[in-house]
């Protein structure tokens, strides 16, 4: 039983990504699977816990939600593409080190993702909206309370003008 | 946010500060190394086909279909499985009550590992697993503990002709006589229900066996004691046949990645393909057939008290539903004996543990081994003191908690507490939180026609990690250590790398190990390297259970600093010709007291180390490496025939303040307002300590308010997934202040406790009575968790609200 394979071109990271994949493959296992970028972690398979967080076009996706061939066409960021072009960690990325915004490691990747989100279009946020902003982001370290600190200080942090 | 009211005591240069760990840039990069992402050539993928029933007699197994699909490489059933196998370890003495990773002739939960597919592909696994065709024939199935306990129940395991593995009746005391002398006694029942810390990362294990080396490779998300060994003895190979690779970082635990049967399945097919094989459980695997649910026990308190408050003695009954087969669960019933008093002075106690198969998935280990619900049912029982007296409920804690100068304080059961000053973190998390005020606030809200109440707990966090619980239930295992150790390396560049024995799942423990390094050897630990060892290249390690690597990871890493520094200064004393007596030690450099210019620098030290044997003292190893193993301190003692023991060494405390509205309308509780007051002694990274303090917090409201693995009347777990099994989101979890205090423990290397078990032990407690002093009004009570806004409506319409 051989599947049919569907051509598939998705900018990921900046990099034009040209693959051939079946209709079932979801586009967690192909940036995981097929690109190695293992950064992107699967939780739950079912849309809840957002450990598999993507930007899709500058929004925040589950790409265990959705098939590769559905990003056909698209820009997809995973947390490899969050940092500067030198390579050095991002505000947003050097701020959850800097607060402890993390343990494991495991959810960081999305929360890094939705926190991204956020900032991207209220760069001010207060408390009660990072915490609404990350609501769909599970996390069994932190109790979110340093994650919603880290991502104050990286807001802070880029209205100062940090780099 | 965190205040801290007492810094550090002593003067450290690194211990205490704030600083920045060692793991974090990897994971918030993308570049940590877990479990899933290690890729292997030629790996092949398992997936599960799982029983349907609860309790169940296999008839038949067909594989044919399955077998033949393009891309399947194997198809196992229990019956091979188990004879080429041994049954897995168990803790509890029940040799009848066998173990397979597959089920071999009967199941006994539903989710319960039938047979297992190896495919190029986990699609194509999952569509083969549908092919393979398995006939049951149903039989009766019990869940509910005292039903399997009831005569004429079906038995889980006929075989060990009950369903009671492990019943026990410690009295430690005069408990009747204080009992007949009370003025008072009062009995209730608590109930604390399944729940579990549910990482994010489910269980995986990937598995390659090189038949010329004769060696399994083991890449897994554990945390687990004695695992390497273990997964040798069920797969019949000697220890030294299995590497497990412990620098694969794990996606939280909490407690619960003790992957064995996993382990042995994935083992035992790539050894008899020949193939690497991996086996990563999707969520629904995870959460009816991981074997990781956590204690499900219900609690008969009794307690005699006299009406000034004075609390006399408790007998407490706890029964524990551990599933349908038991690892280690057992033995969750006998860490509460270490703090089977609380902080309290109580002086007498009786406590009958009792441990129940059932029909459910089976228990393992969860954050706290079984202390945050006997902490539960303990605080439960203060409160509802202080109701029947109608006293104030901190006045009653503040009479009964053991007084500052009374430690070390030895509890009825054997334990003795190192040190404590209970009475001042009280004080200061109620100042924290202006309780007067937050009086006020709940009183007005009162008035407004909320239902709104205060929650307070004052809890003990047993710690170091030691296992005494094993022969005090179980007397033919006579396990007295639980070591853990440290190799540190100086390398010819002057460079230092600590290895630890064991893998980490959050804990931070890299930045602990060069923290503690760089303290003892006055040298950066931004510079310090620490990796974590195979398990064939480890020194003894039990793993980070029982919130015990800040006291016996960190030990062991500054003793065996302690000895590089001692090795450094002999070759200073032979090469300066003088006593060491009479030189010091500053940033790794060793100069004559007081001849500042006669000094050999941490660089020329390692240098004659690594280089220059006719410049090393006699008797001193070339090259520049120490080890220390060190035992947790206060172990090495066998339980008396009575059954006291001491079990943990360091105890921490903990009290929790918490405000709760409940909408009157939806019967949905929100917390308003939550502090922590905090002494776990010195703390070596306050900032780590706190992140596992607000991060057991949140899973205590869960296990208070959300978090249940329920079952329906067939026996099937109907909280399989996280739209059912609701895990605490930011919106859930309040804004957390947290006030610290510092008592230093006497018997630790900087007078550190452990304290990665901080917040469960006591938010759920707290989280409980907040809710109940809300009800309490109404003249109603609930003491079964969680208390989901369901329960607490059904409890306001039968109270006619």
């Amino acid at each position: 039983m051989s599947e049919a394979l569907y051509s598939i071109a998705v900018e990921v990271n900046g990099t034009q990504r040209v693959d051939r994949v079946s209709a079932r493959t979801s586009l967690v296992d192909w940036l995981r699977e097929y690109l190695h970028l293992t950064g992107t972690h699967v939780g739950c398979e079912h849309g809840i816990c957002g450990a598999c967080s993507v930007m899709l076009d500058g929004e925040p996706v589950r790409s265990c939600l959705m098939y590769a061939v559905q990003a056909d066409g698209h820009r997809i960021v995973t947390v490899e593409g969050l940092a500067r072009p030198d390579g050095q960690l991002s505000i947003l990325q050097d701020s959850f080190c800097e607060a402890h915004g993390l343990q494991c490691g495991y959810c960081t990747p999305g929360m890094l993702i939705a926190a991204q989100a956020l900032l991207d279009t209220n760069p001010r946020p207060t408390d009660e909206q990072i915490r609404d902003a990350i609501a769909g982001n599970l996390c069994r370290c932190t109790g979110y309370q340093q994650i919603v600190d880290a991502i104050a200080l990286a807001a802070e942090r880029m209205a100062k003008g940090a780099t | 946010m965190s205040t801290s009211h007492v810094a550090n005591p002593q003067r450290f240069r690194y211990i205490g500060a704030k600083r920045r760990t060692k793991e974090d840039p990897r994971f918030v990069s993308g570049r940590g190394r877990y479990a899933a992402d290690i890729a292997l050539p030629g790996l092949k993928h398992v997936a599960l086909v799982a029983s349907p029933h609860a309790s169940a007699r296999i008839l038949s197994i067909s594989t044919d279909a399955a077998r033949a699909m393009p891309g399947v490489h194997y198809v196992l059933t229990g019956e091979a499985l188990c004879a080429a196998t041994d049954s897995l370890a168990t803790g509890v003495d029940t040799p009848k009550l066998t173990r397979w990773p597959l089920a071999r002739d009967h199941v006994r939960y539903a989710g319960e590992w039938v047979a297992a597919v190896v495919a190029d592909s986990r699609a194509l696994a999952e569509d083969a697993a549908e092919l393979v065709e398995v006939e049951y024939e149903p039989l009766p199935h019990v869940t509910d503990p005292e039903q399997a306990i009831a005569n004429g129940g079906p038995l889980v395991h006929p075989a060990h002709g009950s369903n009671v593995i492990l019943h026990r009746n410690f009295v430690w005391g005069p408990v009747e006589d204080a009992f007949a002398r009370a003025e008072h006694q009062l009995a209730f029942r608590a109930v604390w229900s399944r729940s579990a810390t549910v990482p994010i990362e489910t269980f995986a294990v990937v598995a390659q066996w090189n038949p010329a080396t004769e060696i399994l490779d083991v890449w897994a998300s554990i945390q687990m004691p004695k695992y390497p060994d273990q997964t040798a003895k069920a797969l019949r190979l000697p220890g030294n046949a299995v590497r497990v690779h412990y620098d694969v970082d794990v996606g939280g635990s909490y407690g619960v990645k003790r992957g064995l049967k996993h382990t042995v399945l994935v083992g035992y097919l790539a050894k008899r393909l020949d193939m690497p094989v991996r086996l990563i459980e999707d969520r629904l695997e995870n959460m009816r057939g991981g074997d990781m649910h956590g204690p499900d026990r219900i609690f008969d308190m009794n307690v005699a008290f006299d009406r000034d408050g004075t609390i006399r003695a408790l007998k407490i009954r706890a029964v524990d539903n551990v599933g349908a087969y038991a690892g280690r669960a057992p033995f969750q019933l006998g860490k509460p004996v270490s703090a089977i008093c609380g902080p309290y002075r109580i002086g007498a106690i009786a406590y009958e543990p009792v441990s129940v198969l059932t029909n459910k998935t089976p228990q393992e280990a969860v954050r706290g081994f079984g202390q945050a619900p006997t902490n539960f049912a303990l605080e439960r029982t203060m409160d509802r003191v202080a109701q029947f007296l109608n006293i104030d409920r901190i006045a009653l804690r503040q009479k009964n908690l053991i007084r500052k100068e009374e430690f070390p304080y030895t509890i009825p059961s054997g334990s003795t507490y190192d040190s404590g000053d209970y009475h001042t973190v009280l004080d200061q998390a109620l100042a924290a939180i202006d309780y007067p005020a937050l009086l006020r606030r709940r009183d007005a809200a009162r008035q407004a026609g909320l239902l709104a109440g205060i929650g307070i707990s004052t809890c003990l966090e047993p710690s170091g990690g030691n296992s005494a619980f094993e022969p005090l239930l179980n007397p033919k295992n006579e396990t007295t250590t639980w070591m853990d150790s440290c190799l540190v390396r100086v390398d010819l560049s002057g460079a230092i790398t600590g290895i630890m024995g064991t893998s980490s799942s959050g804990q931070g423990h890299e930045t602990l190990v060069s923290t503690v390094v760089g303290e003892i050897l006055e040298r950066d630990p931004a510079q310090i390297r620490v990796i974590h060892a195979d398990s064939l290249n480890a020194l003894p390690s039990n793993s980070p259970v029982g919130s015990r690597m800040a006291i016996m990871l960190g030990g062991a890493a500054a003793g065996a600093a302690r000895r590089i520094k001692d090795t450094l200064i002999a070759i200073a004393a032979h090469n300066l010709e003088c006593a060491k007596e009479d030189l010091d030690y500053r940033d790794g450099n060793v100069s004559l007291k007081g001849v500042p210019e006669k000094i050999l620098s941490w660089d020329q030290l390692v240098e004659i180390a690594h280089r220059k044997f006719h410049q090393m003292p006699p008797d001193i190893e070339p090259g520049l490496q120490a080890q220390f193993v060190w035992e947790v301190p206060t172990g090495g003692g066998l339980p008396t025939p009575d059954g006291r023991v001491q079990i943990y060494p360091c105890y921490a405390f903990e009290t929790h303040i918490v405000y709760v509205e409940i909408d009157p309308e939806t019967a949905t509780p929100s917390i308003k307002q939550y502090v922590c007051g905090h002494d776990c002694g010195v703390m070596i990274n306050p900032d780590i300590v706190h992140g596992m303090t607000y991060g057991g917090i949140a899973h205590g409201i869960g296990a208070a308010l959300y978090e249940h693995f329920t079952y329906d009347d067939n026996g099937q777990l109907t909280s399989g997934t996280f739209m059912d099994y609701l895990i605490p989101s930011a919106l859930e979890v309040p804004p957390i202040r947290i006030v610290d205090h510092c008592t230093p423990s006497p018997l630790t290397t900087f007078g550190q406790k452990g304290s990665g078990e901080a917040g469960y032990l006591g938010a759920p407690a707290a989280v409980a009575n907040a809710v109940n002093d809300a009800l309490a009004p109404l003249g109603v009570e609930v003491n079964t968790l969680p208390i989901s806004h369901l329960a607490i409506w059904e409890t306001l319409t039968a109270a006619g609200r």
